[in-house]
């Protein structure tokens, strides 16, 4: 397999936070890879230098064979970008917005007018497609941008959060297209996600923490890592129950909402016995199979947590509003 | 190459079509010309009619291509302003990452702003008979010739400007600083005869003080108050637009 992404000790500093800390990987031609990781990981700098909207502090990044420093113009050749944030203009109706972004990848009249209808057919805008975007709703302009992301068919596709605040629906239905797109037309497809499941959808995954790569592997592989089955109790005397658990072979206990948490090998066996010989006053116990978020969660010791709008988001928002009332 | 033109024109034609969308912006667009025009043209008109020896009307022949000059500077500068915008509301992210030059996004931009200037020169144009200026055919089309060339180099300018700027905040500022000196030290208000040396000196640094007299070479018959012949004028500001632009497309390109 080709490699189409080799990123070597790629580092970024502000100022004196380091968002980026020499991460390196390599993205082969035709997989979907996902950076996952929590809010401030370093998921979108490392995509805005990988675009070449960012220049790194040191290392060095070759996309299709070209630096993403010194090849800029090559590079953005080549790729395909949705944001995570708005980058829509809302004075522009949503066809002109497809059609703006259609001309300046340089595709043809004919196939662009082809692929916007497709496109909105996707994302289920064919009938608002000459409104303005000011009058959008959030998961409206986010599927126009998804929807503009995908019209031009690049060799890598970048999606940072691409179905941040959409319905499971217009999820699932964006992740059909984008596996589809990806078997038809070989694009290699680099996102960023911190929704567990979604990231279930890539061949390989890199978990980021605090600016470095923590892990790398297939989904499946990942979950390897978390042996045995997920124990959650919630006890009386949570505090004597841990005492109790660390004499014990189970692993990674971990607090959580009045909750314990750890990993046994075989939850069946395990289940019966701990609850006869518990001391303290179960409340209530499950067990479960691991997912991505307990592989985070005994990687890092922490949960990724849903994301809301973000500050500057809603800044904009008030700014928008008390612009048009003036 | 033709990638470049088509680049301009995708820029171009999105600037034109949000200006004419922004129903506020359109409608100031519109009627600050024509206020301009009417409470400092009549009202200072008045007032020179008054002390003058000659005519208010004498005052609204001078003044009018002041205020022209004034509408190019405003309109060009800030037109830039649509750069800053764009980076606070994102679209400037996909229009950086394509693959389009900077150098086609900056000649776009400053072509988008020479248009909307051109466009609210007119405006005033229109406005010529109610205040009894003159106007014929050759006239209008070097007037808007030099409005052109004129708010071409005030928006490389203002996009100079605005590529280094990060805020809303520190654009506006930065542009008040240079709009009212601009406008104040350009002769768009009063003759550029018998300054003291040193404002002379000030007004000489400033390219709207030649666009103005241009301006009025075309415009007025009288021309006791030229301060420089017509082709020097010409020179100044297509050198000055060819460095502002050259400069607007360095920095531009420099920024990530
Ligand atoms: N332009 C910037 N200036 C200073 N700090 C920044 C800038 N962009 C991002 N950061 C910081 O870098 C870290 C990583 O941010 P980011 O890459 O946006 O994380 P993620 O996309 O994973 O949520 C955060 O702590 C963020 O505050
Ligand atoms: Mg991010």
């Amino acid at each position: 397999m080709n490699t189409i992404i080799s990123v070597k000790k790629l580092t970024k500093r502000f100022k004196n936070l380091t968002a980026v800390n020499e991460v390196s990987f390599n993205v082969n031609e035709g997989e979907i890879f996902g950076f996952l990781g929590p809010n401030g990981a370093g998921k979108t700098t490392t995509i805005d230098m990988l675009c070449t909207l960012l220049s790194p502090t040191s290392g060095e990044a070759v996309l299709n064979g070209y630096d993403v420093t010194k090849n800029r113009n090559k590079v953005r050749q080549c790729i395909g970008l949705v944001f995570q944030d708005p980058s829509l203009d809302d004075w522009l109706t949503a066809k002109e917005n497809l059609e703006f972004h259609a001309m300046v990848y340089n595709i043809e009249r004919k196939i662009a007018k082809k692929r916007i209808d497709e496109v909105l057919e996707i994302v289920e805008l064919k009938d608002r497609k000459n409104d303005l975007v000011l009058n959008f709703s959030g998961g409206m302009k986010r599927r126009l941008e998804i929807a503009r992301g995908l019209i031009h068919y690049p060799k890598v596709l970048f999606l940072d959060e691409p179905t941040l605040g959409l319905d499971p629906q217009t999820r699932n239905r964006v992740w059909e297209y984008i596996r589809d797109l990806k078997e038809k037309e070989n694009i290699t497809i680099f996102l960023t996600t911190h929704y567990m499941d979604e990231a279930e959808n890539c061949d390989r995954i890199a978990i980021i923490d605090v600016g470095k790569i923590i892990a790398m592997d297939t989904p499946i592989n990942l979950k390897k890592r978390v042996r045995g089955d997920i124990i959650t109790v919630e006890t009386s005397d949570n505090r004597s129950l841990n005492e109790e658990l660390k004499k014990k072979k189970v692993k990674n206990i971990i607090f959580y909402n009045n909750k314990i948490q750890f990993e046994v090998y075989d939850s069946e066996k395990f289940i019966p016995k701990f609850i006869k010989e518990s001391k303290e006053e179960i409340i209530s116990i499950s067990a479960r199979k691991p997912t991505l978020d307990d592989v985070f969660l005994s990687l890092t010791g922490k949960k990724i947590r849903e994301e809301t709008v973000s500050g500057l988001d809603r800044m904009r928002k008030r700014f928008k509003m008390g612009r048009m009332r003036r | 190459m033709i990638r470049d033109l088509k680049g301009i024109y995708i820029i171009w034609l999105r600037d034109i079509k949000r200006f004419f969308r922004d129903k506020p912006r359109l409608i100031t667009g519109i009627t600050r010309p024509s206020l301009y025009l009417f409470i400092l043209g009549s009202g200072l008109s008045s007032a020179f009619g008054m002390f003058g020896g000659r005519g208010g009307d004498w005052y609204m022949d001078f003044v009018y291509p002041g205020i022209l000059g004034m509408i190019v500077l405003f309109t060009s500068l800030f037109s830039a302003f649509s750069i800053v915008w764009d980076r606070e509301f994102g679209f400037l992210k996909e229009i950086l990452v394509a693959p389009i030059s900077r150098t086609s996004i900056v000649v776009g931009k400053a072509l988008s702003g020479s248009t909307i200037s051109l466009f609210q020169g007119i405006i005033l144009l229109i406005f010529a008979p109610l205040l009894h200026i003159k106007l014929n055919f050759p006239m209008i089309i070097k007037i808007c010739l030099l409005i052109l060339l004129t708010s071409f180099a005030l928006t490389s300018l203002g996009i100079l400007i605005a590529s280094r700027m990060k805020s809303m905040q520190g654009f506006n500022m930065i542009m008040n600083f240079l709009v009212m000196p601009m406008f104040f030290l350009s002769g768009a208000m009063f003759p550029l005869k018998e300054l003291p040396k040193w404002l002379e000196y000030l007004v000489n640094l400033n390219p709207l003080s030649y666009s103005i007299d241009a301006l009025r070479y075309v415009m007025l018959e009288d021309r006791t108050f030229l301060a420089h012949p017509f082709f020097i004028n010409i020179l100044v500001i297509s050198i000055f637009a060819v460095v502002m632009i050259t400069l607007a497309i360095f920095v531009f390109n420099l920024t990530d």
